[in-house]
């Protein structure tokens, strides 16, 4: 694999991989110097043009536990900041050769348009509210370490769907798992056409919620009120609110994070046993150790890396550096 | 009382032609077979027998065997960027392409930087048109105050400085106030007005057709009652004023069943519709290329189905292109950053007649009607051929195969949503006026006997 920049475009096997080679690195995390030299010398610059804790952390220590050097590149402070397009920052960035650059941006199909501009493999960290496929992935791995297999269980992705990159990506990855999909939430907040682009069920009550597996909970955001998508936070509770009642014994609960408690998410049901909250937290990095080892090392067509020979010939006959300041 | 189009500004002189060999297609007429052409001083003299005309004194003879002759185009919605954005387009640029798409005259709207709100500007566009324009030009002026929709500009006298019509294109008139009031004043000052219908409350932060791909992708999606209820409310408002306005772009079946409805109650309500709307449909968007980013926005198959079918009845009146040059820079962003709009004069005709004429879905004759009924918009002429009709031809090679963009573009802007379609059917010469505003280069003409 090139890059990782949708679920869209993989196939069951490649998730299958990925999980597994996830599986493989549970073990480094255990030990006493937790690093392995797999990715030693190769460069990845991460580059967040929104707010993130978990993912922007992740993918940094997932690079940092594979020996990788890591840049972090923040949208603020940054030549983003200065009105800088992204095609030229990107052709600023590529100029010093990494080999792969994590994006995370605001806007749909940003990290498939840094793919065309650049020689690194590009891996979407989230584009707008199109895809997130490394959390899409850190949940199915999550599911699967505690259910052994997804065919034929019945997923309910429960909230804001319209506005969600996680949804749109966890949806697929499910569904390619063999998983039923059902996304229940406010007829204001599921698109038209969703349920036919994703080829899931569409329910906008809780009513059958008892026949799920896995409840995928999604954030509620507050702007949605002032927007008219629903009245208040509390309607939206009285009717979505994942609780002790609506929660069954059997049933698994999920969430992307951050969570806004009392709101999506019962406080009693957050930290209760039936909660996968925290494992896929650490099963981010795992996973996400995993995508970097897939794209750069995994890869059957290694990408070349610059070597002494080539910077020899980056030096004139005169033997004058052609690039540098003047003495 | 129509003007001839070559009233309009320009910087060519009328001139005399024989074309000679040509098939000659004019639907309007019930016209089709092969003729001779004379042309006297811009004006259509006499359609021959095959090589029985006589050369006028002075004429250029075009041996145009394998060619077809039909009435020139007439696009009335262009953006030719000037003034303010000539770095996209401008009159010389802008004209050269609708010259090379087989247009003989072009409407530019107004929404300029700053807008054409005002007569001085429309004056002084149309003195840079005689300099400029390769094909004859005209101009709109906008119906409100910098285009904010609030108060209206001074119609009257931009109608005496040489407006065309109005419009605010690019941006709706959103309040009902205001559009009644338009409405009212046309019968002091005449004039169409050109409308693009969209409520921005349903609109939103939409940047593409709504649906099951804008649902797939996560982009916001402009529902298809965001155009049709503006045009209910319009036709009603024309119905009631008594008054007279045009359409522009539909893009979706509930806007073409609201133009029916308009029609049938005897508003004086006209359409149009653009190639791209007509050829395309949001599947594109799918590769979040934000070539295919344009407003009206590509809808679904569904939807392209009921424009076909309204292009074939007549519910719709005419094609104009939208032509809306940006530069590269403004399209080579994430889709939700890039502007709106894509070029459109240097292949309407190709491209029409490669998807929905050579397919069979619609004939000939109906695109050559709608391409050129545009003119009646502004009570010009419609381009045809007759005896002392003005003299503007296009010459088409309907066998020709060629790559859009392949050979870069007339417009200063290449930001098509045809680029490297194989299209086949070319313009080969446009004839206004019987002088040639363009000539393919790698056609050849005979000089002058």
């Amino acid at each position: 694999m090139r890059d990782l920049l949708s679920i869209e475009n993989l196939s069951r096997e490649d998730i299958e991989r990925i999980c597994e080679r996830a599986a493989s690195f549970a073990e480094v995390g255990r030990r006493e110097i937790k690093k392995v030299p797999t990715l030693r010398g190769r460069t990845i610059v991460s580059l967040f043009y929104e707010s993130s804790t978990r993912t922007s952390a992740s993918f940094e220590l997932a690079a940092k536990r594979l020996s990788a050097d890591v840049v972090s590149i923040k949208a603020q402070g940054s030549s983003a900041d200065k009105g800088e397009s992204l095609k030229d920052t990107i052709a600023t960035l590529s100029a010093y050769d990494p080999e792969a650059i994590v994006i995370r941006s605001p806007l749909a199909g940003a990290a498939q348009l840094v793919a065309g501009w650049t020689d690194a493999a590009v891996v979407n960290a989230g584009d707008g509210k199109h895809e997130h496929p490394s959390q899409a992935l850190l949940d199915v791995y999550t599911a699967l370490e505690r259910l052994g297999s997804l065919d034929g269980k019945r997923v309910w992705v429960v909230g804001d769907i319209a506005h969600s990159r996680v949804a749109r990506s966890t949806v697929r990855a499910f569904g390619l798992l063999g998983a039923e999909v059902t996304v229940a939430g406010p007829p204001t907040l599921i698109p038209p056409g969703f349920g036919e682009a994703f080829g899931c069920d569409v329910s906008y009550d809780l009513d059958a919620l008892g026949s799920a597996d896995v409840i995928y909970a999604l954030r509620m955001q507050r702007e949605r009120m002032a927007e008219s998508f629903v009245p208040t936070l509390r309607e939206y509770a009285v009717a979505y609110q994942i609780d002790a009642r609506r929660l069954g014994a059997r049933q698994l609960l999920m969430h992307p994070g951050p969570i806004n408690r009392g709101i999506e998410l019962a406080p009693e049901v957050i930290d209760g046993p039936s909660s996968l909250i925290t494992a896929q937290v650490r099963n981010g990095l795992l996973v996400r150790m995993a995508i970097l080892y897939e794209i750069l090392a995994g890869s059957e067509r290694p990408r070349p890396v610059r070597g002494v020979d080539d910077a020899i010939e980056r030096i004139d006959p005169e033997g004058a550096p052609t690039i540098g300041e003047p003495a | 009382m129509s003007r001839a189009v070559a009233d309009l500004n320009w910087r060519g002189d009328s001139g005399s032609l024989l074309i000679r060999g040509a098939r000659v297609l004019d639907p309007r007429k019930g016209l089709d077979e092969s003729r001779d052409v004379v042309v006297k001083q811009g004006r259509i003299a006499e359609l021959a027998a095959p090589g029985e005309a006589e050369l006028p004194e002075g004429a250029e003879l075009i041996e145009a065997a394998g060619l077809v002759a039909m009435p020139a185009f007439f696009d009335p919605h262009v953006h030719l960027r000037q003034i303010g954005e000539e770095y996209k387009e401008d009159l010389e640029t802008g004209t050269r392409a609708a010259a090379a798409g087989g247009f003989c005259g072009v409407v530019a709207m107004a929404n300029t930087d700053p807008a054409t709100d005002e007569p001085e500007t429309v004056a002084a566009m149309r003195e840079q048109a005689d300099r400029e324009a390769s094909v004859p030009t005209g101009f709109v002026g906008t119906v409100t105050v910098g285009m904010r929709g609030e108060e209206l500009t001074e119609m009257a006298a931009m109608r005496a400085a040489g407006a065309l019509g109005f419009s605010d294109d690019g941006l709706p008139i959103t309040s009902a106030r205001v559009m009644r009031r338009a409405l009212q004043y046309q019968h002091l000052v005449g004039g169409n007005i050109l409308l693009h219908e969209e409520d921005p409350e349903l609109s939103g932060d939409g940047v593409m057709g709504e649906g099951v791909v804008s649902a797939a992708l996560g982009l916001a999606g402009v529902p298809d009652v965001s155009e049709s209820t503006m045009i209910a409310r319009d036709a009603a408002l024309c119905l009631h004023e008594d008054a007279r306005a045009h359409v522009q772009h539909l893009s979706a079946r509930r806007s073409v069943e609201a133009i029916e409805v308009a029609k049938q109650r005897g508003a004086a309500i006209t359409a149009e519709l653009t190639p791209h709307h007509l050829v395309l449909t949001d599947e594109e968007v799918r590769s979040l290329d934000a070539r295919f980013k344009m407003n009206p926005p590509l809808r679904s198959e569904d939807d392209r189905q009921a424009l076909i079918e309204a292009l074939r009845s007549g519910t719709v009146d005419c094609i104009g292109t939208d032509h809306a040059p940006h530069a590269t820079h403004q399209k080579e962003v994430p889709f939700e950053q890039a502007l709106m709009g894509v070029i459109g004069l240097e292949t309407a005709f190709p491209v029409l007649y490669t998807a929905l004429v050579e397919p069979g879905i619609v004939e000939l004759e109906t695109i050559i009607e709608r391409m050129t009924a545009g003119a009646a918009l502004f009570d010009l002429e419609i381009p045809t051929i007759a005896p002392d009709a003005e003299a503007n031809i296009t010459l088409i090679d309907l066998e020709a195969e060629w790559e859009a963009g392949a050979d870069g573009w007339e417009s200063r802007s290449s930001n098509s949503c045809f680029t490297g379609w194989k299209l086949r059917s070319r313009p080969a010469a446009t004839i206004v006026a019987g002088s040639v505003a363009y000539r393919q280069r790698a056609f050849r003409m005979g000089a002058v006997a």
